[in-house]
Formats: structure tokens, sequence, C-alpha cells
């Protein structure tokens, strides 16, 4: 499409390192014909990866493939394709890309085809068209499926009863489900030492999250952030991998702020900050790097996002926890973003706004996605009124090229960033 | 003189507001975008500095105490004789390239008769729209392309019918130099034109005038003399990338339309602007500073290009789209929210039998609920309320929104200036002025 002509983007170590490790695990998935290993399917929010390894099995994410493809400007043929099939406009674009992929030899970015699932892991925590999705996967396939269902914490509370639910069927149908496709028995200290590992990693990783608090920001939150959330959403979580990766990130940031230095962008380091923003919603991905410059070329960062945390809330203190292996699975499951209700999502992005010393909220609502663009608007008037900052409403979607309007969505940014500088400076501003 | 100007270049037409250091308006100007935002920046100035000339011989007129009621008739003539001395120069300036063109394309074997068609034509055309610009006429539209093109069409099929050529040559043609004529400013002396047309007035009504005419020259001339200083431009719109200027020169439209209408209505504390291709809820508090805005997302449903889209649909002119829906005796539901389909709908709804005056009231209608929603979006309402941008020029359109704000929100104030489509461009020249001076 318009995607601008730029010879030489900018990457810190740590985003070649998570490039790498992401390109790894496409090459384990790619390969399973020759090391005959057994793949499990699964979500990023809900993703169960110190299990499934308990199993020798790999991860395989289809969104993450979706976002592969989108960035890769391959979703829109994709998305296409599934329309053609049949699948509606509305229909959430991950689906349309994952079903389109399919459709067009499903092939990995390393030009070589995905392997058919074994099983599907269905952790359904809050979105409900993860169900209908590994539905049509399930037909497509035939293979094994297992759910979890995990109760949505439509009151804001975790009850006992609900983590009870979700530790009997991670006991009584997810481990021998598991067993059963991989032919391999469960090991409770594997487990445990997969956790271990999750809870190193997670430490790194929130201080790296929360380094944003810090003026100028060393990191951007949501746009640098899906580098830094790769591995431990991904097939990494629990390993040592993960552990080094976050361990370094950690030291490349904590580089920055000794240097006083602003995020990583694209085009190198940002100089000037002006504008501290909240986002929630993920971004678009089929234009990311033009909508990331929309942000960085006016000095906007964001420091925090609600999006970095839909594998998983470490910051708000979840840690996994090797001592309690099955419980804290189902409290992983049962705290994620997704399964949260609007007004804990209230909560957490007001929390962002005032600790991050953010100068406002910016919802970036997915036009195909209807599990969690509706109440977006309420929830930012919300916000608003608690922490007297401008919130902002922009649309896109995710992987479905047609609906990112770059001059649109500029023109919001560019009157949001204007209102903040106008709100700062008072009447007499001529900014 | 210092001058600060805001220019606001829509999608569909471009604004310029001229300011003095005082915050007091000097002079708008207005022009169709023509995708050329570089030529409709250029025009849209020089009409605002027309208009700006013009404010300033009448306030060099208003002077001479035996003037005093006579002002505005003078003014307004000259503005007409302004005018048609500008239309002339631009439609020979059309004839002109309309004959190299036709020189230039492969009718070789008719060119002798093409350019003789095209003289005829011009000709008639002349005659026809100096007309246009007689007193008490009111005009279609103020864009050169509206004017001529119509005419053209008719008086470029009658010469060719009687001259036995192909209509369709002289429609390329035209075509083709309509566009390199509107994106060639007139380049020529504004005083000079303008002293042109006084002498024409002076010609046809020196004598009746209550002073000297010498006076009237002299008080005309000095405020032409006026250097009009450029000090600080500020662009807007969706334009405003191609502006010539810095980053620090452009505003975002949502800011210019927010002080804009503070500036014309200081109590304004919602304001609604329909465009060609944006409906925008903004809320601003009481120094005209945006706290919250709405925008149409990914479609123009409901914007000024849907009535644009219907008026071609029912081949009728934009500006007729108002007159006749408020002589609806009812409104027909419009459902679509989706331009095309409403053009469908409104094919079926005449099919059906009902009245073209029932249906445009349903269109306007469908229009103004997007407004309401977008405007809900933003805050709602409440105090009150300014309404801008070039859907509120239609009276239709006006009436719907005063019903369903009432219906929604209860008696609140809604403002509408007759000059609303300046609004954007009022607040960039606003901003400019604290630019520099504030």
């Amino acid at each position: 499409m318009n995607a601008t002509a730029q010879t030489e983007v900018i990457k810190d170590s740590s985003m070649l390192l998570q490039k790498t490790m992401i390109a790894e695990n496409y090459d384990a998935l790619t390969s399973v014909q020759e090391t005959g290993k057994k793949v499990s399917a699964t979500f990023v929010p809900g993703n169960l990866n110190e299990l499934v390894m308990c199993f020798d099995m790999l991860n395989n994410l289809p969104e993450i493939n979706a976002i592969n493809n989108g960035m890769r400007k391959k979703s829109g043929m994709m998305v296409m394709q599934a329309e053609k099939m049949g699948h509606s406009e509305d229909v959430c674009t991950y689906v349309k890309a994952d079903i389109g992929s399919m459709s067009r030899g499903n092939l990995a970015p390393n030009g070589k085809p995905m392997p058919p699932p074994d099983l599907l892991l269905l952790s359904y925590t809050g979105c409900f068209t993860f169900m209908k999705w590994f539905e049509l996967l399930r037909h497509e396939y035939g293979c094994e499926t297992a759910m979890l269902h995990v109760p949505y914490e439509g009151d804001g509370v975790v009850t006992k009863n609900m983590r009870d639910y979700v530790v009997k069927q991670i006991k009584e149908n997810l481990i021998p489900t598991l067993e059963k496709v991989s032919g391999v028995k469960f090991d409770i200290d594997r487990l445990r030492e997969n956790l271990r590992n999750s809870a190193r990693a997670e430490d790194d990783f929130v201080w790296v999250l929360e380094s944003a608090k810090n003026k100028p920001s060393p990191i951007d939150a949501y746009f640098g952030g899906v580098y830094y959330i790769g591995p431990i959403f991904t097939a990494f979580r629990g390993t040592e991998k993960a552990v080094d990766y976050y361990k370094a990130l950690r030291k490349e940031i904590e580089q920055r702020i000794a240097e006083g230095k602003g995020p990583i962008t694209p085009e190198g380091d940002m100089q000037d900050e002006r504008y501290r923003l909240v986002v929630e919603g993920p971004p678009n991905w089929t234009n990311f790097r033009e909508f990331w410059k929309m942000f960085y070329e006016d000095g906007a960062v964001v420091v925090a996002s609600t999006y970095t945390k839909v594998g998983g809330v470490y910051d708000l203190g979840f840690r996994h926890d090797p001592d309690n292996p099955i419980e804290t699975l189902a409290d992983y499951c049962l705290g994620c973003y997704t399964n949260r209700n609007l007004s804990q999502r209230v909560d957490m992005l007001e929390k962002y706004v005032n600790e991050y010393q953010a100068d406002g909220l910016l919802i970036n609502s997915i036009k195909s996605c209807n599990s969690f663009s509706a109440g977006q608007l309420l929830m930012m008037q919300e916000v608003e009124k608690r922490t007297g900052k401008p919130g902002a409403f922009i649309e896109t979607d995710l992987v479905d090229p047609r609906y990112f309007s770059a001059a649109n969505v500029k023109n919001r940014l560019e009157s949001y960033f204007q209102m903040i500088e106008q709100k700062r400076h008072g009447a007499r501003s001529a900014a | 003189m210092k001058c600060f100007i805001g220019i606001d270049l829509g999608s569909t037409t471009t604004k310029a507001v001229m300011m003095d250091s005082n915050g007091g308006i000097l002079g708008r100007g207005i022009t169709n975008s023509r995708s050329n935002y570089d030529t409709a920046s250029k025009v849209s100035k020089l009409e605002a500095v027309v208009s700006a000339r013009l404010e300033l011989c009448s306030r060099a007129l208003n002077e001479v105490p035996e003037m005093k009621g006579k002002v505005d008739e003078l003014l307004a003539a000259l503005e007409r004789n302004f005018r048609l001395e500008l239309f002339l120069n631009q439609l020979d300036d059309l004839k002109q390239t309309c004959l190299h063109n036709a020189a230039d394309l492969r009718h070789a074997e008719i060119g002798k008769e093409l350019a003789a068609a095209l003289d005829e034509t011009f000709e008639r055309m002349k005659n026809k729209l100096s007309g246009l610009f007689a007193p008490g006429v009111e005009r279609k539209s103020d864009f050169f392309r509206d004017l001529a093109g119509s005419v053209y069409m008719n008086q470029a099929e009658e010469v060719a019918e009687e001259a036995g050529l192909p209509f369709d040559v002289l429609i390329n043609i035209y075509d083709k130099s309509i566009i390199e004529t509107e994106n060639r400013p007139p380049a020529e002396d504004l005083i000079a034109t303008f002293l042109r047309a006084l002498e024409r007035i002076m010609d046809d009504e020196g004598d009746d005038l209550p002073v000297d005419p010498q006076i009237i020259r002299d008080q005309v001339r000095n405020a032409l003399e006026i250097e009009l200083e450029e000090t600080y431009v500020v662009g807007t719109g969706y334009g405003r990338v191609r502006l010539p200027f810095p980053k620090e020169h452009i505003r975002s439209e949502i800011l210019c339309h927010g002080l804009g209408a503070h500036l014309m209505y200081p109590n304004t504390r919602t304001v609604l602007d329909i465009g060609g291709q944006d409906t925008k809820g903004i809320q601003v508090d009481e120094k005209g500073i945006v706290v919250n805005f709405q925008m149409n997302d990914r479609c123009a449903a409901g914007c000024g290009r849907y009535l644009g889209y219907i008026a071609d649909e029912m081949n009728i002119g934009l500006h007729e789209l108002g007159p006749i829906a408020m002589k609806a005796t009812k409104t027909i539901r419009i459902n679509s929210t989706c331009t095309v389909f409403a053009g469908a709908e409104l094919r079926d709804r005449l099919a059906m039998g009902e009245k073209r005056s029932d249906i445009l009231a349903g269109l306007h209608r469908a229009i103004v609920l997007r407004a309401i929603s977008i405007i809900s979006r933003s805050g709602g309402v409440t105090s009150e309320f300014t309404f801008t941008g070039g859907v509120a020029k239609n009276e239709a359109a006006v009436r719907e929104l005063k019903i369903l704000i009432k219906e929604n929100y209860g008696d609140v104030t809604i403002n509408i200036d007759p000059e609303s489509i300046y609004t954007g461009a009022l607040g960039a020249a606003e901003f400019a002025r604290r630019a520099v001076e504030a």
C-alpha cells in the first residue's frame, strides 16, 4: 500500500534477539516432520506454555501468525480469501487471516508450511471469538480439542469457586488430554521448574514496563512494548531463553536510562518527549510503522498500555508460583486482561494515567473486535472524569488493511496532541 | 498594516480569513479545493485580500460625511464590477486555453472549424454571463468553474449542432482546459482592476454621487494603497500538509473550529461541524479550548459529500436540496447510513411514488441523526451550541438539527452564523494573531 520507503530500520539488540527467538519457534514448528514433535495451538491470553512444554510439545499461536502476516503485508489477501469463503466483513480479522492463510498453504514466515495442530488447546479467557475460531479449526483439522473454561470476572473478583473450577479442569481434563496427545507422562516438578523461570522473567519484564515512569521514558510501552512482550506472551514463557532475554532487555533499558535516552524508534532514539500517553486496545498491524511514526514524529510516547497486558497482568503483582503450580495457572488465566470486566479495566487505566504521569488516554478501538470494542467509549469518559486528563478515540483494525485510514487517524492524533498542548498552556497559547 | 491569515483547506472548499492586529476580520475568501491545494490556498487568500480591500474601502468611504448611508451601495457596485472584470479575464484565459488545446489535439482536419466554433461559443457565453454581475442577480455559485461550466455546455452544444461538429470533442477540450485555467490564479494587478471597476461606476453613476467623484477616487485609492503585510499564516484542514510553511504554522481543524466558534459566540460549549467528509462534535471550555471531540471514523456517510452525491443522483444543484426539502409535508424514513445505498433507497422511494421533497427531508434527517450520534459520543450538549461547516448553510439540515437538539437536550441556544463556513479559517487566523501578538 502506501508504505513509506525507508532504507534502514533502526532496532535495539533486544529487538533483534526477540526476532531470532520468534523465528526459531517457527523453524521448530515447520520441522516437526523431522523431529516428530507434537504441536499444540493456543491463544496468547490464557497461554499455558509452562504446561505445554511439560509434554515436549511445541506451541503455535494463531494470533501471532496473523500479526506476522499483518506486519509483512500479507494479511489483506488472506482476509479477502476468507471473505470469499463466506466469512462476513465484520468477523474478527485475526480469524479471517488465519483461515485465509490455511487456504493459501499456511506458510510460516520462513516459507515452509505450518504443521497441522495435534491439539487445539482452547484456554477461554474472555474473548468469545476464540471459541468460534477453534470450532472452525477443529472442523478443518479434526484434531483433539481441549477446552479450559475460565469464568469471566464479571463482578471484578475471583472467588474460590472460580479458581477451584479452573484447577479441576486442568487436573481432570487438560493434563490427561495432553498426556494422551503427546504420549508423555506429566511431571509436576518439570512444571515447577518452568514456572520458576517464568517468574524470573516476569520480574525483569515488569521492571522494564515500569521504567516508563521515568522522564523521559526510556521505552515506548506500546509500539516498543509489542517487541518486549514477544517472548513472554508466546512460546518462550517458562524457558531459560526468556529469562536471558529479559535480563538482556533490562540491561539495555538500564543503559538507556543512564544515558538519559528516550525510546528507540525505527528512525533512531526519540529526542524530545512531548506527550506521554496511555493506550487501550491493540495496535494496527498492517500499517504498524506508519502508525508508530504518527506518534514519534510528534514526540508522543506511550508510557503504558493495556495491550502489553493481554498475555498476563504482571505489573499488578501476579507472578507464576512454582509452589502452587496448578493453582497459579488458574490464577494466571483468571487474571488475564481479556478476562477482566469494564470497571477493572477503567481502574487499571486510571492507575496508569496517574502513576505514569500521562497526559491522557488514547483508545484505539478495533473495527472487527466485537469482544473488546464494546464499552470503550464509556471507559474513556470515566477515565477522563477521574483523572481530569483528556481522552481521544480512534478506530483502526488488527490485520485488515482496508480499515486503516492513515489520513483520518493522523488527523485525529494531531488534533489530540494539539489539544493536550493547548490545555497545558491555556487560552493564550499559540499552540 | 499587519495581517494575520488563517487558511482552512477543506476537502470541498478552501477558505481564508484575514484578521487585523485587534482581532477584527478584514476579509474572507473561499474557493473550491479542486484537488490542488496549492492553487486553492493562493486563490482563497487572494479572495480574502479582495474582501479585505473592500473592507478598507468601506472604512475609508465612511470617513466621508456626505457618503453616509450610501457606502454599502457603492461598495456593492464596486465589488460587482470588480468581479465582472476578473471573471471576463478568466473567461478569456479559458478561451485561449481551449483554442490552444483544440490546436493541440488530434483534430487537424477540423482544426479551423473548431477554432471558429470556440470563438462563437465564447462570444455567446460572454453575452450570457456578463449579466450575472448585474445588480440584484443571484448567482448559483461563486466559483468560476460552476458559472462557466453549465453555460459552456449549453452554448457549445448549440454551436456544434449548427456547425455540424462533434459536441464531445468540444466537451473534451473544455474538460482539459478548465482544469488548467482554474489552477492558474489571476496574476494581474488587483489594484488596477479595482480602479478600472471604480471608473466603470464613475462613468455610469458619477453624476448621481453626493460628493465630488475625485474625493471618492482618492479615498478608494488610499485604501487600496495600504500595504497588507502577511505577518503570520496558519493553515488547517485536510490539505494542511501541502502548505508551504513549517509545522508550527499548522493547526488541527478541531482546534480551529473550536476557537472559531468561540470567537463568534463566546458562550459556545458544543460545536458541530459538518464538512465535506468529516462530521465533528467538539466540546470547548469558556476560553474556546477543546476539551473533547469525536469524529466520524472510516466512513463519511452523513457528511456534506452525501448531499453532493444525492444532488447528483437527482440531477439538481447542491444549493437546491435544502429549499426543496423545506417544502416537504412529511419525512420519508431513510435507513441506510451508506451514501450509495441511500441513493438506492432514494430511487426506490421515487419509484414508489413518494414526493421528491419528502424524500429529501428524510435524507436531511438521516444526516443530522448521524451528527447527533457523534455529538452525544463527544459528551452531548449542555449549554450553548454552535453549528458550523458547509452544511450549516442548508436550511433543511438546520431545521432537522433544531428539532433533534430540542428532543435530545431540551431548549438550548443554537447559533448558526451565515459565515459559519469560515469558522475553521477564523480560528486559524486567531491562532496566527496570537502567535505574534500574544
